[in-house]
């Protein structure tokens, strides 16, 4: 488990962060969310001690972070890169070494990986050659190649077609599962919101939301309600302003009301015909980004 | 983490990280076509320079046009070299005839033979060689004759200048080309994640020092067997002390331009900028490596130049080379480089590391070196 707390960056005047504070936990994927310089690569650029705070500390199981733990810490950067010209293989054996493997346990784990990612027939060939799909391919295995502690990851969806997403997200999966925690930002929120455990949201260098997902929804649910009915033209004149009116379809119809106008309207609609469904809205991660942040 | 794959790892030091980077840049090198081409050529001009001149050497006999009978044959006369006077173009013709000649740019000279008197005719200049070989040779003993030809001084300086100045662009370039490759690829990010700045700093430039020696070892090495070879002047004794100052002013000299490299070329991020980034400090290897030439003859201004650390791996050589430095000469200029040399380290290293994750536009070299003074 890895642990931010009171974690402040300022470049020149501008504060980038101010008093993050929250926590990946073990086994768990935790979604990044925050619009474009919200903080987001500084803050996953301290985790990794690429960058130091000001003043703060991360803290992985208690102690804070140094510089052998961080050996054992996983990145894919935003922008990608790896050497342009070197083999494939080659790269992820150097990479492994840098983080302390001998050469023959990097060979094993390499090839491994470049099987599990179908990268085995390219193995010997130069980076630049690969198609960009596979440069990506490339990419995560050289952010898997030590087998990580801890997984951080700057925009792992960004610019991916449809199967490399579904790759990405199987990979992030079977590696929370081994147990280790994942940190994954995004901005694409569907993908967030299908995949994560925990959400963390930031904008203005300050954390607004941090938190289990569905802790998270029923926190930020409204009290917006669906009543599935076919032809709900009745129901605005039938509140008469005891509530509000939400996004209306052929079968459905959205509403904000009290407890006891909510009970009525169901009861008059059971009284009218079939009622297909009467449900609580939960917020969708849009929703809810939209709100804190706003 | 299961036990079997804990047993693979160790902490990596700080040497082993070291030599890891230091690995691959030369590794890389090795691989590149450009590389082995560059290093191929290099030996081959050694070589050249070296055989090539003895080769052609000795003097060419002069043409001629001969006037009248000459008592002695002209073709087997022959200088203490054993290399033939003349080349006879033409007998017998007379004297208005060959004085045409002459003008024509036919021959270089003309003799005429008299009853018992040689004339020889030039166009312009008196012909010497042909006047030599009618002359009586006079007794000739030398007083100095270990001394060096001012000639062959200017040639060893000449051959430590180019073999200073190829080695420091080549890889100089080449370490400037790594840093920026890596920035703008951002696989930097990566490595500074796992390795310190300094590790990664120190790898490339160890790395391609070892290279850049191993070049001009290489070189040296062909170049002392193209003079035994060939038998040259030059022995390799005399050469000797001067060559050894020359390595090791050299190999302190490469680290601190490589190290200079490196910091200016981490201020940019892409590979178009790398030459105005540089630019500064080719400036700083080019002036002394012009001065150098220009010293040649001066003592005053060579002895300058070996003091001065950028210029020293050229100076201090040539200046051992024609005897004019003292004993503790090297040696003070030597740690006046070693001191340098760790200051420009401890500077660059701290530009590097400022600038590696900072891409986009030029760093303004002076803002970095002012932050990196100032310990941020």
């Amino acid at each position: 488990m890895l642990v931010l707390d009171g974690v402040t960056k300022s470049y020149g005047e501008r504060r980038a962060l101010d008093d993050v504070g929250f926590t990946i936990e073990a086994g768990r994927l935790t979604g990044f969310v925050g619009g474009n310089g919200a903080g987001k690569t500084t803050t996953m650029r301290i985790i990794l001690g690429v960058l130091a705070a000001d003043s703060g500390s991360v803290l992985i199981d208690g102690i804070p972070v140094s510089a052998a733990a961080r050996r054992r810490f996983g990145y894919m950067p935003e922008e990608r890169g790896l050497y342009p010209k070197m083999r494939v293989r080659e790269q992820l054996v150097y990479l492994a070494r840098l983080h302390g493997w001998t050469a023959a346990a990097a060979g094993r784990s390499a090839d491994g990986l470049l099987e599990q990612l179908e990268l085995g027939a390219r193995a010997d060939d130069p980076l630049e050659s690969l198609s960009l799909g596979n440069q990506q391919r490339a990419q995560i295995a050289a952010a898997l190649v030590h087998q990580p502690d801890l997984l951080v990851l700057d925009e792992p969806f960004s610019g991916l077609d449809v199967m490399a997403v579904d790759l990405v997200q199987n990979v992030l999966k079977e590696q929370a599962a081994r147990g280790v925690p994942v940190l994954f930002s995004s901005h694409q929120l569907d993908v967030v919101e299908r995949l994560c455990d925990d959400l963390v949201i930031i904008a203005g260098g300050q954390i607004r939301a941090a938190g289990r997902r569905d802790e998270l929804r029923a926190q930020y649910a409204r009290r917006v309600w669906e009543l599935g009915v076919d032809d709900p033209d009745w129901v605005p004149g039938w509140l008469d302003g005891r509530g509000t009116v939400g996004a209306t379809t052929d079968t459905s119809v959205q509403l904000e009301a009290p407890d006891d106008v909510r009970r009525d309207l169901l009861a008059t609609a059971i009284a009218r015909g079939p009622v297909h469904s009467w449900r609580h809205v939960q917020p969708s991660l849009a929703e809810i980004f939209r709100e804190v942040v706003g | 983490m299961s036990a079997a794959v804990s047993d693979q790892i160790t902490q990596p030091t700080f040497v082993a990280t070291v030599r890891l980077v230091a690995e691959r840049e030369i590794t890389t090198r090795l691989r590149s076509k450009a590389f082995r081409w560059m290093f191929g050529l290099l030996l081959l001009a050694a070589a050249a320079a070296t055989v090539l001149p003895n080769l052609v050497g000795g003097a060419d006999p002069v043409s001629v046009a001969v006037v009248g009978t000459s008592p002695v044959d002209l073709d087997t006369m022959k200088d203490s070299d054993g290399a033939a006077y003349f080349d006879v173009r033409d007998r017998s013709v007379d004297r208005p005839a060959a004085e045409q000649l002459l003008r024509d740019g036919d021959v270089d000279a003309v003799l005429v033979f008299g009853d018992d008197s040689l004339t020889v005719l030039g166009l312009r200049d008196p012909p010497t060689r042909a006047v030599q070989a009618f002359s009586a040779a006079p007794k000739v003993e030398l007083v100095d004759p270990t001394g060096h030809d001012p000639a062959v001084a200017y040639f060893v300086t000449i051959a430590f200048g180019v073999l200073f100045f190829l080695a420091a662009s080549l890889f100089g370039t080449q370490i400037a080309q790594s840093v920026v490759e890596e920035k703008a690829t951002r696989i930097v990010e990566i490595l500074l994640s796992t390795v310190p700045a300094r590790a990664l700093l120190t790898g490339k430039v160890l790395g391609n020092s070892a290279l850049a020696i191993a070049q001009i070892v290489g070189v040296a090495a062909v170049a002392l067997l193209g003079l035994a070879l060939t038998g040259d002047a030059i022995s390799v004794g005399d050469l000797s002390a001067p060559i050894l100052w020359f390595v090791v002013f050299f190999a302190f000299g490469f680290v601190m331009v490589a190290a200079l490299f490196a910091a200016t070329a981490s201020l940019v991020s892409r590979s178009e900028d790398i030459g105005s980034a540089t630019s500064p400090v080719t400036m700083l290897i080019m002036i002394p490596y012009v001065l150098s030439f220009v010293a040649h003859d001066n003592v005053l201004l060579t002895r300058v130049l070996a003091w001065l650390p950028f210029s020293a791996p050229i100076s201090m050589p040539s200046l051992v080379f024609s005897g004019d430095a003292h004993w503790w000469e090297p040696l003070g200029s030597l740690a006046l480089l070693v001191v340098t040399t760790v200051a420009v380290i401890a500077v660059g290293e701290r530009v590097y590391r400022n600038s590696l994750l900072r891409t986009g536009g030029k760093i303004p070299l002076r803002d970095a070196v002012r932050d990196a003074v100032a310990g941020r």
